[in-house]
């Protein structure tokens, strides 16, 4: 392994490894906010508070149910084979779904399946007395989730999500065996093309490890932007 | 003077054990009534039972002559009409100072942001906390903290307010800033029911005492009476304890 030629192998070809990143970090992304989205749904949907043998509340355990089955299904098997079960699963049904739109899908139900844990377990962990007090003014439930609850809840699961994206960052790498053009994909081609396996991958490391490093960052960063100043300005006394 | 809450043989019971027992009792409007009893007497059990933050099990809640238990009543609607303090302050984590006590005028009662803001920094100033309004509630200290949580209920504008132990989470230094405020509600003539354990403070504030024992309400009359003369064993042996 020489540097020479790594340098050789980037400067020719550099826009493939660009456009590989870029593929990578769109799927990383825009996954993590697909299931952020579906673990907020989800650990609401768990949370709703109805009267017991109501009709409302035999619907909700039903959907509760297939909402679990979901978890469990995605959170109980490897990634790499979800992909090939809904690429070729939909295919087989004629359904084909552009590589890049799949990714998503498989990426995002993933990420989903493991944030409705987390989500379920930062709405637990809010304490009792916030939902009382909120209560308490007459807020109903749908508006102490929103104006209390989940702005507590998304402050508190922000480094567990922040993992997920870094984690998304990695694992998209599977995606390759469906054809998504990630980043993996992409040093593959170039591998098989200047037959310098070594060296292309490791440009590829080096890749992935600046995109996660600076998205760990970029999360401690805003987990203090979110937090604001320790000081606070107090106000001048009124003239009396 | 006119009865605002009207509580007739009220039950709870949290599973096997109950909490209270066929409670009868009311408040006038402009009384101040302090409950007392030691712990696990059921008196903040029934503080809460009054805002339905427990369900009771039986009987009967009349707020201006509605029966509040009735299926058909809302209780978001019912419970803008008092005002809850705790024991823990509960102030809204992610919001201000300010906040705090805007959002549930904004958002429940549908007001405007200028005129909740104006309303919120009114009573914050009664509370002596005008000036920590850009401040969270994690940078206060427990005395100020219930001062605000008073400041969010009273800016919904009440008929009632309602304590729950508003001092016994407080360093003994912050219990006097709390009382005082307090104090000043009750000059007033606000309406106010205080579950407390402070007996100095109650015969001082309160028009009536409430003691209760067991989930049962043993007692009740003009501080003079109870806390000076009580008439039952019980008042007389709880009395010797706390008032040592």
């Amino acid at each position: 392994m020489s540097f020479e030629i790594m340098m050789d192998i980037l400067v020719n070809n550099w826009p493939m490894f660009l456009r590989g990143a870029g593929i990578t970090l769109a799927i990383a992304i825009i996954s993590t906010l697909i299931g952020s989205a579906i673990g907020f749904f989800i650990g609401i949907m768990h949370t709703i508070p109805v009267k017991k043998r109501s009709f409302k509340s035999v619907v909700l355990k039903i959907f509760n149910f297939l909402l679990t089955c979901y978890v469990e299904i995605f959170r109980g098997t490897p990634m790499i084979v979800q992909a090939m079960v809904v690429f070729y699963g939909l295919a087989a049904y004629g359904l084909e779904l552009d590589r890049f739109v799949a990714a998503l899908v498989v990426v995002g139900l993933n990420t989903g399946a493991y944030m409705a844990e987390i989500v379920r377990g930062g709405i637990v962990s809010v304490d009792k007395g916030q939902y009382e007090a909120a209560q308490a003014i007459g807020m109903n439930h749908f508006q102490i989730m929103i104006h209390v609850v989940l702005p507590q809840v998304a402050r508190n699961i922000l480094p567990a999500t922040g993992n997920q994206l870094v984690m998304n960052i990695k694992d998209s790498a599977v995606l390759n065996v469906i054809s998504v053009t990630e980043l993996f994909f992409q040093t593959k081609s170039i591998a098989g093309a200047t037959f310098r396996f070594a060296e292309s991958f490791f440009i590829a490391c080096v890749i992935y490890f600046v995109m996660t490093f600076t998205a760990t960052r970029l999360l401690r960063l805003m987990e203090r932007k979110l937090d604001g100043p320790d000081a606070y300005k107090v106000e001048k006394k009124a003239e009396m | 003077m006119e009865t605002v809450i009207d509580i007739k043989h009220l039950n709870k019971a949290f599973g096997q054990h109950e909490v209270l027992r066929d409670v009868n009792f009311s408040v006038k409007k402009g009384e101040v009534v302090c409950l007392i009893g030691s712990s696990g007497s059921g008196k903040s059990t029934l503080l809460r039972c009054i805002n339905l933050l427990e369900t009771p099990n039986a009987g009967e809640i009349i707020f201006n002559g509605n029966n509040i238990l009735d299926d058909k009543h809302e209780v978001e609607a019912y419970r803008t009409h008092l005002g809850m303090v705790f024991q823990q302050f509960n102030l809204f984590n992610n919001m201000n100072v300010l906040a705090n006590c805007t959002v549930g005028q904004r958002k429940v009662l549908k007001r405007d942001q200028a005129t909740a803001e104006q309303n919120a920094k009114k009573y914050l100033d009664i509370v002596g906390m005008g000036q920590y309004i850009h401040a969270k509630p994690r940078q206060l200290s427990g005395g100020q903290k219930q001062r605000v949580a008073i400041a969010r209920a009273l800016a919904m504008d009440p008929e009632v307010m309602l304590f729950d132990e508003p001092t016994s989470a407080l360093d003994p230094e912050m219990v006097g800033e709390v009382l005082k405020v307090m104090r000043q509600l009750a000059d007033e003539g606000r309406t106010m029911l205080i579950v407390t354990h402070e007996m100095e403070f109650a015969k001082e504030v309160s028009d009536r005492i409430v003691f209760m024992d067991k989930g049962v309400i043993v007692e009740e009359g003009h501080p003079d009476d109870v806390l000076v003369k009580p008439k039952h064993e019980r008042t007389k042996a709880f009395l010797a304890r706390t008032l040592k």
